[in-house]
């Protein structure tokens, strides 16, 4: 294939061919570039919380009135809940993951540790919530009934005995030997690590430990209470639907708010990545519109040289050319155009990515992503040239004797 | 003249339909998503108090230990009880409110329906005033009734639609956990956008729905809720809060001209080296008045999600735009034979210019009414998710103006440079040809 011919054809139409090489550049960046925003938010959403989420059923409830402790209350809904059919368990909490709301706090090494220690969520809950959260136990012992109690809110948080993720106690003791260790949730107030589990999420989506949780035998005396309800398998809608009357029947001193009194765990899951969700479609739909208009771009202006050079073409072939010569003319050039265009497009892609990742605290594009466009792009041209090109290969040579 | 360019410009949309339609396509879109996203942008970072929030001040006070000390870090925007309370009753400023938020369970004296819970702000009397927050019946109430512990109320339009039937409810009695309040007023429809004088309670929540005096609230123990810092012994129990080492409250200003804001300062940085010389602060000397837009700024209100959308968008304008200056130099370059008959007839090589420029124009006045119908189903979207802010978007007047003025502006740009090609194409050249 002669490139020459091309290139001299090429400065002819100067302007046409750097719009289009402008085009290819500027698609390629934003399309790499929101390609990899879809990336990370997909990455984000489908994290795992560690609980056996299906089948879950969380009550936000807030009792109205003021008695002298809210502890009975909240043991007489929680036996309610357990004794409703269709349940399997259920325990009272003050947060669970993708909340969006919760405590966290430092925990020490040491009795009198300064401020900085290593930060956790606090999940209150008492010998039922492993089996509710579905969170597998890996070492150690559940809590036992004896072991609950009640907490003021004036008081910190700080029970002889927790339940700790994986992560914490590795975090803590990274020589994997935390059980039965001593830590500190506030000064002077010793914890035992009484047992450990696999894996189980903080409430927020948005911090730097996602998996810092601590679980602590405390019942909450407030008169905000988080219910957790574990159904039986398939039951679920059924629980969903009858468990505000059962809690008003109990007591019809309380608020279940109306939006987000009751949830299942899916509502949970799609509020909290509502945004990133969102962010992936929007994401989405810029690339396959903005890859849509650049292959029309491409077609319009392809179809118009085509129709421009209709004699020069009907010369060449009256001079022998083939028709597969003039198509793989068009098809090189449209290749040659793409090429400088995916050149300027990969660094505006790279100087994009790094402009983000100062301004929006995005991780650096990866290069699987640069590649992936630039082959995407290329095949786009060559795809949206073919047409306009097919439609060269068919001028007759007759076309060079005609006068337009 | 103009009337003939018009007519020109149709017969050659006519003449080459599929080209025409993809330009005000892709015009449409990009103004569509630009202006989605912008109309976004301009609501999440809008002025929460039109015409006011120049003169409302947050007063900032260190009352921290000495823990943690970073000269550099920014000054807590919320106080202490005895720091609000010091403050509010200096009366230093023209106006003065000291609040808090809290959520709390209502019930009208019909109790025909089960109680529920609404958002609630306590706050000290000038809350209204201050803000230029609108009454539909009835008022606020006095300093006296603040200091009085007064059993008053003001509620929002929405709970007295809910609970008075949008009846004047005023000399009416809510029941409020437990305790009976006299509802002395009632809102118009009104939120401050962001929520700015309480960004922990939501950056973007709505309005609270009662309103209740801060010392009245504090006597009947309501529920607080909102963001608190403690240090020392400081404890979050609500039971001891006011003599606990947290900052809980805010504490609002309204101080009317440079003079009276110079004074405050005065005022507020006297107070904070009092207070280090009682032992009370124990860090350096530290005391700050920011308005409502530097407060804002600083505290990166507007998400940065919103912020990367718009630049995408705009991004991707600019592809569209790019696509059709390509798509009219295809387009103009076509009807250049047309254009040498023009002038070899005798039009002006600038009359010429005019009329592509105008063809290009009425593209982007189509692209333009596309782009609004792509705004609207934009905005649509995104009012289907179900935060707070994604509720606020909506297309107001100087949006839609500027809508249009962008399409059309922008390919009216578009189409210089593709013009300016097609009419230096040599008028005989493209006769000899023919």
């Amino acid at each position: 294939m002669q490139i020459r011919p091309i290139l001299s054809a090429l400065r002819r139409h100067k302007a046409g061919t750097i719009l289009i090489a402008l085009q290819i550049a500027l698609t390629l960046a934003i399309v790499c570039n929101a390609l990899f925003i879809v990336h990370e938010r997909v990455e984000r959403v489908s994290r795992t919380t560690g609980m056996n989420e299906s089948d879950v059923v969380a009550i936000q409830n807030r009792y109205v009135g003021t008695p002298a402790s809210y502890v009975p209350l909240v043991k007489t809904d929680i036996q309610a809940l357990r004794a409703m059919p269709g349940v399997e368990d259920a325990y009272a909490t003050n947060a669970f993951p993708l909340r969006q709301g919760g405590w966290s706090t430092g925990v020490q090494l040491k009795p009198d540790g300064q401020k900085d220690g290593v930060q956790t969520a606090l999940y209150f809950g008492d010998e039922h919530a492993l089996k509710t959260l579905g969170v597998q136990l890996i070492a150690g012992r559940n809590f036992n009934a004896g072991e609950i109690t009640p907490f003021n809110r004036d008081d910190r948080p700080a029970p002889p005995q927790v339940i700790v993720t994986k992560k914490l106690a590795d975090k803590l003791f990274p020589n994997g030997d935390a059980l039965g260790k001593t830590v500190y949730y506030s000064k002077g107030r010793p914890s035992t690590i009484v047992g450990i589990v696999a894996k189980l999420t903080v409430p927020w989506t948005e911090v730097d430990f996602p998996e810092m949780v601590t679980i602590m035998p405390l019942t909450f005396n407030s008169s905000y209470q988080i219910f957790l309800v574990r159904a039986k398998p398939g039951q679920q809608d059924a629980v969903f639907r009858s468990v505000a009357k059962t809690l008003y029947d109990v007591n019809r001193m309380r608020v279940l708010p109306e939006k987000y009194g009751v949830r299942t765990f899916e509502m949970v899951r799609s509020r909290a990545y509502e945004k990133d969700r969102g962010m992936a479609i929007l994401m989405s739909v810029v690339c396959a519109v903005l890859l849509a208009i650049t292959a029309a771009g491409i077609v319009g202006l392809s179809s118009f040289w085509v129709g421009q050079r209709r004699k020069q073409i009907g010369v060449r072939r009256a001079l022998g050319a083939r028709r597969s010569d003039i198509l793989s003319y068009f098809m090189t050039e449209n290749f040659l155009i793409a090429l400088a265009g995916v050149v300027v497009g990969v660094v505006l892609a790279i100087g994009m990515s790094q402009w983000m990742f100062t301004h929006f605290e995005m991780q650096r594009l990866s290069f699987t992503y640069i590649l992936v466009g630039v082959v995407a792009l290329l095949a786009l041209g060559q795809a949206a040239v073919f047409a306009p090109a097919l439609k060269a290969s068919k001028v007759s040579p007759v076309e060079a004797t005609r006068s337009v | 003249m103009f009337g003939y360019y018009l007519e020109l410009a149709l017969h050659s949309f006519r003449r080459s339909r599929a080209l025409t339609a993809l330009m005000i396509v892709a015009v449409a879109l990009g103004i569509g998503a630009s202006m989605t996203t912008l109309t976004v942008l301009h609501v999440l970072s809008g002025d929460p108090l039109p015409g006011r929030s120049g003169s409302v001040f947050l007063p900032r006070l260190d009352p921290r230990d000495r823990d943690g000390y970073d000269p550099y870090a920014a000054l807590p925007s919320q106080v202490t009880w005895t720091d609000g309370v010091d403050l509010l009753h200096a009366r230093r400023a023209a106006r003065q409110a000291l609040m808090v938020g809290g959520a709390t369970a209502v019930q009208s004296d019909e109790r025909e329906v089960d109680p529920y819970l609404v958002t609630a702000r306590y706050t000290t009397g000038d809350f209204f005033p201050m803000f230029g927050v609108p009454f539909r019946f009835g008022a606020g109430w006095s300093a006296a009734d603040d200091d009085g512990h007064a059993r008053v109320a003001v509620i929002a339009a929405s709970l007295n639609d809910r609970l008075f039937h949008g009846r004047n409810s005023v000399g009416r009695t809510l029941h409020v956990d437990g305790a009976d309040l006299r509802i002395v007023g009632v809102l118009e429809p009104w939120r401050a956008v962001p929520h700015f004088y309480d960004l922990a309670t939501g950056e973007y929540a709505g309005a609270e729905e009662v309103f209740v005096p801060l010392f009245t609230a504090r006597e009947l123990k309501l529920k607080r809720n909102g963001g608190i810092e403690c240090w020392g012994q400081g404890r979050t129990d609500d039971d001891r809060i006011e003599s606990s080492t947290c900052v809980w409250l805010q504490f609002w200003v309204q101080l009317d001209d440079a003079a009276a804001v110079a004074s405050y300062r005065a005022f507020l940085d006297g107070y904070a080296h009092e207070q280090v010389a009682l032992g009370r602060f124990t860090r350096p000397s530290a005391s700050d008045l920011t308005n409502v837009r530097r407060y804002l700024d600083e505290r990166q209100v507007v998400p940065g999600d919103v912020r990367l959308q718009v630049w995408i968008a705009l991004g991707f304008f600019v592809v569209c735009l790019v696509n059709t200056v390509g798509l009219m130099l295809a387009k103009f370059m076509r009807g250049a034979g047309e254009l040498g008959v023009r002038r070899a007839l005798g039009a002006s090589r600038r009359s010429v210019f005019t009329q592509l420029v105008v063809e290009a124009t009425l593209i982007g006045v189509a692209g333009g009414v596309g782009g609004l119908l792509f705004a609207l189903l934009g905005l649509a979207l995104v009012r289907l998710q179900s935060t707070a802010a994604a509720q606020l978007a909506h297309l107001d007047g100087t949006m839609l103006a500027a809508t249009f003025a962008a399409s059309i502006v922008a390919t009216a740009l578009a189409g210089v440079v593709p013009a300016w090609r097609a009419c230096r194409v040599p008028a005989a050249l493209q006769l000899k040809s023919q």
